[in-house]
């Protein structure tokens, strides 16, 4: 066979001239330094292939090899507390390789070759196994158990046991027999295309909430476990810190973060935060269920664009182990760019912006990726997708913003002016949305009772009052409202600021749980209701100003801790007795 | 064996396509010598078999299709790099253009650099004082961030820039081992002199690279002046363990190039012209601000960019602010109004500010101060705004208060000399001076046990 060799370069494109050896979306090695591509053009003359790495020093005439797999990911213990880039290189083991900075064609493993896990076979000699059952587990982190599943293609009768014991990753644990009699050997490890979804048994209703601990967001705009959303926002209205809020928090058993096209010091500070922070469900910490996949802006943009398949592949995986999985891509705008960036490369005709025709469905593709599911093994598990997109110029009209909003669910949007006032976080209540009210409704009602259901209505409805009446003040003056409508401005400025905005850096405050939530809510509304009676009977709403009782309100976050929920008590007895002096 | 190669087949723009080229690799640089003896450098973007495009940094002007022999020099653009280099001036391709002969070089790196692994970055947390008010309290700069001035044409950008060099203390450097390298991309050269005798006033023009793209330096030559900045700061910071400073100006400068370099390559454009890959290129030099575990020395970036006609949506402007950590904002009323440095203070912002701040590196008190004052100055705009309809008169009386407080912040707060160097404390006890004329229930963002303490109304 002829050696494939480089014929041209553009950027981060290489072609080759005159050959057929080579599939659609087949991995390659280019150069002599062995620098890792992907074919994605075939024509009866050239074939084009994007390099994942910088091109500086090619030459026409060096070699082209292909690997014969589509890009693949190797799926095994090792995962979970690993930083990876965007084609799964392992950056602690590159760095104790080539040093501080990432040198080219490094040829690392992307799991522990050497390391030793401690395995439990889960079948016999005779078991028949189907594709995505459970053969072993091991103890991948203190509180992650790893489920090693049949390759979904493959099923047979197992013909070949090991004992128990320790074991590295390519080491054979157990051997099959398919109905053709062809043998296959399990090892801990397993290869998957990153652009191809794994397959599940059922696809389930998203029912169950994702519990962040973030008032506005489980309350008033909640996300299903499986769901999607977006977080769109313009520079500094705090996307990445929404996305680390609850890579943080959130009840999910696993978070995969894709850091793609971002800041370095950003992920350095992830790395930094999340091994200090211990997880108050398990008092492990965090770094035990997180798996980092960092491709900073200054990385080949080429593995940007492949660092949002790897991060959803890993997540499939473990959600069909039976995990809940929580996807954050931190920001999918960079890997719209990536896109548009080799597209443009390519010659291909733009649609709108510049942005390749295929954007929508490739958008389509990945958020179709998450879901809740009964996976092949039996168990339910599922994989949220959480994508902040940073829109141009801060205008949500433009198609990254728009496409995604087509195919999400869930879109907090971030607000400018509320960033600017330092209200974070900076969600804007009349721009967002949910559509899971509806799927998680009788989960709300189940574990927190009809009134959670009422108080979070009465509560948006407040706030759509608020900025109607908000119109009118703009171009009079707050003076001329009567004194309820001057109520529902207060009320909703004590929800604003006592109830939306959230402290991060409070330590009571950043995580706040649901039973709390309904507790603030219903003190608001309380407090509102009381101080309507006592306006119906014409006393200026100034008298209630003055008992102080809004204020104390927008304190009762920090003033009451998360473990004393009783204190809410007081607060009602307190509303009650002052405001039935006024009335008497 | 060396081969000339005779002529060239196409001259677009700054492009020139050479055929029968053997053995190019991919962004390597070839000298082109001229008939009339001048030499020329340019570099390799595009290989298509043996037809290659070559970007010529000092523009094609009096290149005919016979004049020139073109040879491949075997090696992609690099800078010399020696302890030497500090206190030199060079051009925009990192040249010596100050009459003390070359730069011998203890090495030679790549100008675009290696991306930083992300495992290997420190996380940046030591506050750099510059003792500019709004600056040190409300968007802190970091060492090794990158905080870019958002500014526009006529305003006083430069000065700020001069100030916080002089001003800047860095706690663990000195006058041995801080530096600042200084790179202009299209500047008028009464504006690099203005640099130049700044740096001289103020004692560290020693210490100073000066790298020169004046506005009527060749255009591509501008695209590589912040590399090799920052190829020089990489040097001096990571090897030499210095503390350096990198004041970039003009980015806006920089990116029409490259838009002029992208639409003559017959690039498909993006936003308003500019090549798709803006993102990407403007984040392959920003990121390079940063530091690196086991290496003292840092990075420090402030690139200076000015928004056309003032739009902070331009792509510019825009794309910096997704990359940079933070910006600071300058603002044309405040600067009508007289105020010096007229810092808007709503859209500015440092991202890096909340980890280097307060208890052991300020004061504990820094981050309710800093939160409250952008609330309260937030309120001062929307009561600004309805001022604006129904006059001031008929403001409620919280509403005056609050016109009556953004006054005195703009006077005292924002507005500081050019020679003003205030400590952190003057600038934080003069914030609670200025919130202290708010009634005590307006502050909502500040613990009781804070107010308790700082508030004096």
């Amino acid at each position: 066979m002829n050696q494939n060799v480089i014929y041209g370069i553009n950027g981060p494109v290489v072609t080759v001239k005159d050959t057929d050896s080579f599939e659609m979306m087949e991995m390659v090695h280019v150069g002599v330094q062995n620098l890792v591509g992907e074919v994605i053009g075939i024509t009866d003359k050239l074939t084009t292939i994007q390099v994942y790495e910088e091109t500086t020093g090619l030459k026409p005439g060096d070699p082209v090899t292909g690997t014969g797999a589509p890009m693949n990911v190797l799926l095994g213990p090792g995962i979970i507390d690993n930083i990876f880039d965007g084609i799964e290189r392992p950056l602690k083991a590159i760095e104790e390789q080539a040093g501080a900075f990432i040198n080219r064609g490094a040829t690392v493993s992307p799991l522990d070759t050497e390391r030793l896990w401690n395995v439990t076979m889960q079948i016999k000699v005779g078991d028949k196994l189907e594709g995505g059952q459970i053969y072993a587990t091991l103890p991948e982190t203190p509180i992650i158990e790893h489920r090693l599943m049949l390759h979904p293609d493959l099923s047979g009768v197992v013909t070949e046991v090991k004992p128990n014991g320790e074991y590295k990753i390519f080491d054979t644990v157990a051997v099959i027999e398919d109905d053709l009699g062809e043998k296959h050997e399990l090892k801990l490890c397993q290869q998957w295309p990153i652009r191809t979804s794994r397959p599940v048994k059922d696809r389930l209703t998203p029912s169950i909430p994702l519990i962040t601990g973030q008032r506005i967001m489980d309350t008033l705009f909640p996300i299903a476990k499986g769901g999607t959303a977006a977080i769109p926002g313009g520079f500094g209205t705090g996307k990445t810190m929404n996305q680390h809020q609850l890579a943080k928090w959130c009840d999910a058993d696993i978070i995969i973060y894709v850091g793609c096209g971002e800041r370095g010091n950003e992920m350095s500070q992830v790395l930094e935060e999340f091994s200090e922070l211990i997880d108050p469900k398990s008092n492990r910490p965090m770094t035990d269920r997180t798996v980092l996949i960092a491709n900073t802006s200054n990385m080949p943009v080429a593995a940007r664009e492949a660092s949002i398949y790897t991060g959803i592949t890993l997540a499939e995986y473990y959600r069909d182990m039976g995990y809940h999985v929580a996807m954050m891509a931190d920001s999918t705008s960079r890997w719209a760019e990536a896109l548009r960036e080799i597209s443009g490369r390519l010659e291909e005709m733009p649609a709108e912006e510049g942005f390749p025709a295929y954007l929508p469905s490739r958008l389509a593709e990945f958020y179709e990726r998450g879901g809740r599911v009964k996976a092949l093994c039996g168990d339910e598990g599922s994989v949220t997708l959480i994508g902040a997109v940073s829109p141009q110029g801060s205008d949500f009209s433009e198609p990254v913003t728009q496409n995604t909003k087509r195919f999400t669910r869930v879109f907090w949007a971030l607000d400018k002016a509320l960033a600017y006032a330092r209200h974070y976080p900076a969600i804007n209540w009349i721009d967002s949305y949910s559509e899971y009210f509806n799927d998680l409704d009788p989960w709300f009602r189940e574990h927190l009772g009809d009134d959670f259901v009422e108080y979070r209505n009465k509560i948006s409805a407040l706030l759509q009052e608020e900025s109607s009446l908000m119109e009118i003040v703009k171009l009079i003056g707050s003076d001329v409202l009567p004194d309820d409508q001057k109520l529902v401005i207060e009320t909703a400025r004590a929800i604003r600021v006592g109830f939306l905005q959230q402290n991060a850096f409070h330590a009571e405050d950043t995580y706040v749980p649901l039973e709390k939530q309904k507790l603030m809510m219903k003190v608001i509304l309380h407090l509102h209701s009381k101080a309507k009676e006592v306006v119906a009977r014409e006393i200026p709403l100034s008298k209630i100003s003055q008992l102080g009782l809004f204020d104390k309100l927008t304190k009762m976050k920090y003033d009451i801790p998360n473990n004393r929920l009783e204190l809410f008590d007081g607060y009602i007895e307190e509303i009650d007795q002052k405001l039935g002096e006024l009335m008497k | 064996m060396i081969i000339d190669y005779v002529g060239v087949k196409e001259i677009n723009g700054s492009l020139i396509v050479i055929d029968g080229v053997k053995g190019v690799s991919n962004e390597e640089i070839v000298d082109i010598k001229l008939e009339n003896g001048t030499t020329r450098q340019g570099r390799v973007v595009q290989i298509e078999g043996e037809r290659i495009v070559v970007q010529v940094f000092e523009g094609t002007r009096r290149i005919s299709l016979k004049n020139t022999r073109t040879r491949l020099t075997g090696h992609p653009m690099e800078m010399p790099l020696s302890p030497e280099i500090i206190g030199r001036v060079l051009d925009g391709a990192g040249r010596p253009i100050d009459g003390l002969g070359d730069i011998f070089p203890v090495k030679k790196a790549n100008i675009n650099g290696t991306p930083i692994n992300p495992v290997s970055r420190v996380y940046p947390k030591n506050y750099i004082n510059t003792g500019i008010s709004t600056i040190d309290t409300l968007m802190t700069l970091i060492r090794g961030q990158k905080l870019p001035i958002f500014s526009g044409s006529g305003m006083t950008h430069n000065d700020l820039a001069v100030q916080i060099v002089r001003q800047a203390k860095i706690s663990g450097a000195d006058s041995t081992n801080f530096g600042v390298v200084f790179a202009a991309m299209g500047v008028q050269k009464d504006v690099a002199e203005y640099f130049r005798k700044s740096f001289e006033e103020s004692g560290v023009l020693s210490r100073v690279v000066m790298l020169l793209n004046l506005s009527n330096d060749p255009i591509i030559e501008r695209t590589l002046t912040p590399r090799c900045a920052l190829t020089i700061a990489e040097y001096l910071a990571f090897e030499l363990d210095m503390h350096i400073l990198v004041i970039m100006t003009d980015m806006t400068s920089y990116a029409e190039a490259l838009r002029e370099f992208s639409s003559s390559k017959g690039e498909i454009p993006g936003r308003k012209g500019y090549p798709g890959y803006l993102y990407s290129d403007l984040a392959s030099l920003y990121e390079r601000a940063g530091m690196i575990k086991g290496h003292p020395g840092s990075v420090t970036q402030i690139p200076i960019l000015t928004m056309p006609n003032d739009d902070i949506t331009h792509p510019i402007p825009d794309l910096t602010g997704y990359i940079t950590e933070g910006q600071i904002v300058l603002d044309r009323t405040l600067q009508g109004q007289g105020f010096y440095p007229p810092v808007s203070v709503l859209p500015s912002l440092s991202r890096l500010m909340k980890d280097g701040i307060g208890e052991g590196y300020t004061r504990s008190d820094h981050q309710p101060l800093a939160n409250q004052l952008f609330a309260s100055y937030a309120k001062v705009i929307d009561a600004r705004a309805l001022a604006s309809v129904i006059g001031e008169e008929e403001l409620s009386p919280i509403d005056k208060k609050y016109i009556e407080f953004g006054k005195l912040f703009e006077q005292k707060f924002v507005n500081q000399g050019f020679n003003e160097n205030r400590s952190i404390e003057q600038s934080l006890d003069l914030g609670w001076e200025l919130l202290s004329t708010l009634p005590r229930a307006e502050l909502d963002r500040v613990d009781d046990a804070v107010l308790d303490v700082y508030y004096k109304g």
